[in-house]
């Protein structure tokens, strides 16, 4: 692929990318998707994506008819995470990853992606869409993870937190954990719960929030 | 394929009214249209007189205070409740405040839903309706209480109900012919008219004894051998009335008309009959049987008989008023006989006169269930009170003992007749309130407690009556009294957040239980005492105190009123409970509760708050030490 030539993609992806024109520049009209995978492992490489699960944010509102979720169908199946997961090679409404990958373009658009540790998600989509003959993810991303540690006056010592960890501090019930959409879900309630602390030091801005934690301290 | 969130939260709706009336489809569209809010403590969800939102709420964890303009709260809703809904049917303003009391999960529901779904369903409606009326009791009782609501069947107290076709001749019919009519309709009496007003009538008696014997032909007509005059009464006869009626005139039926007299039309007939069928198995048949009676087994017996009549009572929906005035007249019967019973078997009569005292809920005439027995003897001073004493305790160990074989069991406190501190002569018992009244120590006001609540079961009710007096006229004498019993009754707090802080027993036996007893039910008994006391009220019933105070307090009509239906609902609540579980009815299994059952505790635990809130404004407790 040369630099200098523009390349043409596919028009799924060019409807995607269509939608990072418009710019939102008020908080409140910025719509949030929070996303989980479940994998075959973590390999990035050589694993596959088992099954995603989304639900969308906008003004702090959790929006029930702005879900997604699909099972992946795939030949790589690795038993020790199908006990994790409980994620049956059999199950049924399986769609493809190219199918899955497609569908997840069209649903997230231009929205802000959030994650608790989201960096491996996103490399698995990644993956997924290089193998498609698509780039990568044009999306502004935010990991949880990080958002929690800003919420610290001073850095903290602990600074990897897992999903339950932040659950149980903050009180999320852990249902449907360990599938995609349910763990999307406790990490959507940790979101709002997150902005909610931060917004009472400073204005939220999509700026502040990707600001890393280190440096946010006393500041 | 629905999507898994989509699923859970449905599955949140499905038990909650008015969701939980739709179809699970329609669950699934309302769950999908719902959007998930965060809520910190002391955010505000909508401010009063604001412009309402085109949602309504449903809280899925946490608590929202719903507050008036003077920033009181008036109403708490957690998991489960529904608030907001009400500006949005009625397109008007915020009447409350919304805030959260902790940090809250809501689901905010958009209106169209409830045009589009909601609104479609009768039941669902319904519901609705009767919340927005903001009388939760009422869903209570017509939903759970009383499926299906039925006038209470108040055997005395109730219209007889009589053959609305009786029979009827013509004074030219002749005997044979009325006869005839008799047996084909198969009836025992035929009423003679003329131009449809009675003149006489003719029963099975006067063919046997005026016909049968020969005294008349049967080609007689029936104005020779009838009976004269009709007995006549108005429809609005009731049962005692009718039965007092054959009884002083001999007869066995009895003419209704429409203005009660001979001179007006025929409207039906009531036979003894007729009376016979409404008094199987009642309340005024099982006391005579208790008087009748002379063995423990046959009392025991009646006492059996008593619980399937009180369970028929709780299938009909008779009112719970009038199962416990029941339940407490036949203990009383029961108590009576077994202190009769041991008097014969003591072969020696009662040195003095004295009064056998029934205390704490048989005192108040509020057992419906068997409970323990609490009891107590006064008997007049005489000059070798020991002597005396010795006799009234022998005399109580028998009736305590029988007692306790009928199915009341003995007090664990020991607080009954049998135990020498409760069998005491006028003078030491005296001495005793006296005691109790000047210092109101912890155990001391306990006592007060039960043993304020007293009825004379058996013997001299002048010493009962006279004790009472003398209770009055103490507690005038030291005002601060009150308010140690007033602090005392505010031991219980109204458990408001009850379902979600889960105010259950911690320990024992009952873990994880609610007792509905002493968190909620004494809560009215002691506040309705105390505040009958200071009114000088003799009533030792609680709802008979609640109604007492509402007519001398008419300022305070509404709490009083609200506390009168939480406290009936309570009492009928712990009686199914009871019924259901073969026990005390006592201790509640949150878990086994549904939605319509708790909205209607809750609602009694606001009452409870209010009464409490009466209390301590009545006796300044805050500040009281």
């Amino acid at each position: 692929m040369g630099i200098f030539k523009k390349k043409t993609y596919p028009k799924e992806w060019e409807t995607y990318a269509e939608h990072f024109s418009d710019k939102i520049t008020n908080f409140s009209e910025i719509r949030f998707v929070i996303f989980d995978t479940e994998t075959t492992g973590l390999d990035v490489s050589n694993d596959r994506i088992l099954s995603i699960g989304a639900i969308g944010i906008t003004d702090k509102n959790i929006i029930l008819n702005d879900v997604y979720e699909c099972f992946v169908s795939q030949e790589k199946y690795s038993r020790e995470t199908v006990e994790i997961h409980g994620i049956r090679k059999s199950c049924e409404d399986k769609i493809s990853e190219e199918k899955a990958i497609v569908q997840f373009l069209d649903y997230i658009k231009n929205a802000v992606l959030v994650g608790h540790h989201i960096d491996f998600d996103i490399a698995m989509i990644n993956a997924g869409l290089h193998r498609l003959g698509f780039p990568s993810l044009k999306n502004t991303s935010l990991d949880t993870g990080n958002l929690h540690l800003k919420t610290f006056q001073e850095f903290p010592r602990q600074q990897h937190f897992s999903l339950d960890d932040l659950s149980h501090s903050y009180h999320i019930p852990m249902h449907d954990r360990h599938n995609s959409s349910g763990d999307a879900y406790i990490t959507a309630q940790l979101f709002i719960k997150i902005l909610k602390k931060l917004e009472k030091n400073n204005p939220l801005s999509i700026s502040l929030l990707k600001r890393s934690a280190r440096r946010t301290g006393l500041l | 394929m629905t999507n898994t969130i989509v699923l859970r939260i449905a599955d949140f709706l499905k038990d909650i009214p008015p969701f939980s009336f739709l179809t699970v489809d329609e669950q699934i569209e309302i769950a999908q249209s719902v959007k998930v809010e965060y809520a910190d403590v002391d955010e505000d969800i909508f401010l009063i007189d604001e412009a309402i939102k085109p949602v309504f709420y449903l809280v899925k964890e946490g608590a929202i205070g719903l507050y008036s303009d003077d920033d009181q709260l008036s109403d708490e809703c957690d998991e489960g409740d529904i608030f907001g809904l009400r500006a949005l049917i009625r397109q008007n303003i915020y009447k409350l405040s919304a805030r959260a009391i902790e940090e809250t999960i809501l689901y905010s529901i958009p209106a169209e839903v409830y045009d589009s779904i909601i609104s479609k369903n009768t039941e669902a409606t319904k519901f609705i309706i009767q919340n927005l009326a903001n009388n939760l009791i009422k869903v209570t009782e017509e939903k759970f209480l009383y499926p299906t609501v039925k006038e209470a069947i108040i055997e005395d107290e109730s219209t007889a109900k009589y053959s609305k076709n009786p029979i009827t001749c013509s004074e030219e019919t002749s005997v044979e012919a009325a006869a005839q009519i008799m047996t084909v309709k198969r009836v025992g009496s035929i009423i003679v008219v003329h131009d449809n007003k009675p003149i006489g009538i003719i029963t099975d008696k006067d063919l046997r004894t005026k016909i049968a014997t020969g005294k008349y032909s049967i080609q007689e007509k029936v104005i020779k051998i009838m009976s004269v005059p009709v007995i006549c009464y108005p429809e609005s006869i009731t049962v005692a009335e009718a039965q007092i009626a054959m009884l002083k005139n001999k007869i066995t039926h009895l003419c209704i008309t429409k203005d009660g007299t001979d001179q007006s039309d025929v409207v039906g007939l009531l036979s003894e009959h007729d009376i016979i069928l409404i008094r199987e198995n009642n309340p005024s048949v099982l006391i005579k049987e208790i008087k009748r009676s002379f063995s423990v087994e046959e009392l025991i017996n009646i006492r059996q008989k008593t619980s399937q009549l009180i369970q028929r009572y709780l299938q009909q929906n008779v009112s719970i008023v009038f199962i416990t005035k029941v339940v407490s007249e036949i203990n009383e019967a029961l108590t009576n006989r077994a202190i009769n019973l041991a008097i014969k078997d003591l072969k020696s009569n009662p040195p003095v006169p004295f009064a056998w005292i029934a205390l704490g809920s048989q005192g108040r005439k509020e057992q419906v269930l068997l409970t323990d027995q609490d009891n107590a003897i006064v008997f007049k001073d005489h000059e070798d009170n020991e002597s005396v004493r010795s006799y009234f305790l022998s005399l109580a160990k028998k009736v305590t003992h029988t007692l306790h074989e009928i199915g009341f069991e003995y007090c664990p406190a020991d607080m009954m007749a049998s135990n020498k501190s409760w069998c005491l002569s006028f003078s030491e018992w005296k001495e005793k309130y006296r005691k109790w009244i000047q210092i109101p120590t912890e155990k001391n006001i306990m006592h007060c407690t039960i043993f304020f609540d007293f009825q004379t079961i058996y013997g001299d009710e002048r010493l009962g009556s006279q004790l009472m007096e003398f209770i009055h006229q103490n507690i005038e004498k030291s005002p601060i009294f009150l308010k140690f019993l007033g602090k005392n009754a505010l031991q219980n707090p109204a458990p408001l957040g009850f379902f979600r802080q889960f105010l259950v027993e911690q320990s024992g036996e009952h873990k994880d239980h609610f007792d509905i007893k002493a968190r909620a039910m004494m809560s009215f008994v002691d506040a309705a005492r105390i505040l009958c006391l200071d009114q000088q009220l003799d009533a030792k019933n609680t709802l008979e105190r609640i109604d007492q105070l509402r007519k001398k307090e008419p300022q305070n009509a509404e709490v009083y009123d609200h506390c009168y239906e939480a406290f009936q609902m309570l009492l009928l609540f712990r009686t199914r409970q009871g019924f259901e579980g073969k026990d005390s009815g006592r201790y509640i299994n949150l878990a086994k509760l549904t939605k319509v059952e708790k909205l209607g505790l809750k609602d009694a635990f606001k009452a409870q708050r209010e009464l409490q809130i009466l209390l301590q404004t009545r006796f300044q407790l805050s500040n009281f030490m």
